[in-house]
């Protein structure tokens, strides 16, 4: 039976992990108010000089918000897991009556408080740096976030199935994979950039019809409810192969007994 | 009389072509101090781990305080708990943190006193606040102790318990160990090939080579069957045996 007891207390684990290490701490903000300001100050040269930029400022700015937002979701979810194989803490913690899902949920649940720490202070720095708010969004926002997290988490508990699988040697995958999306996931540019084969490809992927709805929110002030609707669909469809792949590679792991020895 | 709190009926784990374990089958009943005992790669931790669930097997039944454990693991896990030198606790987190954490996972309702508890019996109460990482051998040894003895189970399994420590710590392990099965009535497994504290500790023994159990018995029975003076000749001379061979006396 789930118990949010465990889940708390795997929870409290990882908070302690973040606690113990204010590099960690740290970094978590580091990259995204470097982004943040990077691509700022590239949005004030261009909209001076760019009409695609004039026409909405926070254009860039927006779209590098959600994608790093996305980028940590995978990114916290993946730590907090490799953390159990930096420890070798798997074996200890799988005799007591923790459930896989139960650590999931935990995973899930360290994941958003990762990404809030990391993205939250970017965005404000924003405000007063540029006169851009993403929260100006409003109620899209907050479905954009949504699919953008859950993609996230797709994708991250298949990075961790994919480890669980090949061991530390898939390590590099929690940093890498992401990025290997993001010339189809049109997160600064149209899909009509896109040369014609490639565009399917983009629009297989969730995150395609949210820069567009991000787009289209910027410029046109209309919120895609077809762009949101399928991508929650798409977004089931990866969940329900991260999760796949994520607990078929535990079984996997439990029948080559993987749990006692996976480790640095 | 009761059920044995552990019962394996032919047993076997491959990899591949690789035999791990070869169709054992033993049982230890409650209150017993039972060994696996036998060289690297006898099949000890892989027998240990099928145990805890933590490992599937190719073929057998486990069965672990009258359950089936590849079907309901999670009816008797809160009941038992394990201590290895080979998986250490988060090193990061202090002891009390470490501690805490498994203590909630087990839903224990008054974990802090059962912390302090424990501390003050296994002398680790100054050792609370550091990091795990920042311990000794023999201080992991004893945090690792209080952490597989935070539910109070009534099967404890321990594999190579008192590894890599030094005489003195290694025999307050084992006085502890002793005492606690005695003040606790629990049922102790141990995976070793360190045959004093085997010979010291434990009432039943199953020799292990190669994935089979070779012979079994209590270690005066084993020392008066081979005619040797005590458990380490035993163990020599059933590992320098050119193969493996099933036992013949059941």
């Amino acid at each position: 039976m789930f118990s949010f007891g465990r889940v708390w207390a795997m929870l409290l684990r990882y908070l302690y992990i973040l606690k113990s290490s204010w590099p960690r701490t740290l970094e978590l903000l580091y990259w995204p108010t470097l982004q943040v300001l990077v691509w700022g100050f590239m949005s004030q040269f261009f909209y001076g000089n760019s009409s695609y930029i004039a026409r909405a400022f926070g254009v860039l700015l927006g779209a590098v918000m959600l994608w790093d937002l996305m980028f940590r979701s995978q990114l916290g979810l993946s730590i907090s897991f490799l953390e159990e194989m930096w420890s070798r803490n798997l074996g200890h913690l799988f005799v007591t009556p923790l459930r896989v899902y139960e650590w999931v949920v935990s995973l899930l649940a360290m994941s958003a408080i990762r990404t809030a720490i990391g993205i939250v202070p970017a965005a404000l720095i924003a405000i007063p740096l540029y006169h851009y708010s993403i929260f100006d969004m409003g109620l899209p926002l907050v479905a954009f976030i949504a699919v953008l997290m859950a993609m996230g988490w797709a994708m991250g508990l298949a990075v961790c199935g994919l480890i669980l699988r090949h061991g530390m040697g898939a390590e590099s995958l929690a940093w890498t994979v992401f990025f290997g999306l993001s010339p189809v996931s049109c997160v600064y540019y149209p899909v009509t950039t896109l040369p014609a084969w490639l565009r399917p490809v983009a629009w297989s992927l969730p995150q395609t019809y949210i820069f567009e709805g991000m787009r289209a929110v910027m410029f046109d002030h209309v919120f895609r409810t077809d762009y949101f609707f399928a991508a929650v669909a798409l977004d089931l469809v990866f969940m329900a192969i991260g999760v796949g792949i994520f607990f078929i590679a535990f079984r996997d792991a439990r029948r080559r007994g993987a749990l006692m020895q996976m480790g640095e | 009389m009761s059920a044995p709190v552990i019962a394996v009926d032919n047993l076997v784990k491959r990899y591949g072509n690789t035999m791990a374990v070869g169709g054992i089958s033993f049982t230890v009943e409650r209150g017993a101090t039972a060994a696996l005992l036998g060289g690297n790669g006898a099949g000890k931790t892989t027998t240990l781990s099928i145990l805890l669930g933590l490992l599937l097997p190719s073929e057998g039944t486990v069965r672990v305080l009258g359950e089936d454990v590849l079907r309901h693991r999670h009816r008797v896990l809160p009941r038992l708990n394990f201590s290895s030198p080979y998986t250490d606790l988060p090193h990061r987190l202090t002891v009390r943190q470490n501690l805490s954490v498994f203590a909630r996972l087990y839903g224990l309702p008054r974990w802090r006193e059962r912390i302090e508890l424990l501390a003050r019996d296994l002398q680790i109460t100054q050792f609370l606040d550091r990091p795990a990482g920042k311990l000794s051998s023999g201080q992991k040894t004893r945090v690792a102790l209080a952490k597989a003895l935070l539910n109070e189970p009534e099967l404890l399994l321990l594999d190579e318990p008192t590894a890599s420590l030094d005489p003195d710590t290694g025999d307050w392990v084992r006085s502890y160990l002793e005492d606690y099965r005695a003040r606790t009535g629990a049922t102790l497994l141990l995976a070793s090939h360190n045959m004093n504290e085997v010979e010291r500790l434990c009432s039943q023994v199953m020799m292990m080579k190669s994935g089979l159990i070779v012979d079994r018995g209590s270690p005066a029975e084993l020392i008066d069957r081979y005619g040797r003076t005590n458990l380490e000749e035993v163990f020599l001379h059933i590992a320098r045996r050119a193969d493996a061979e099933p036992e013949t006396v059941l």
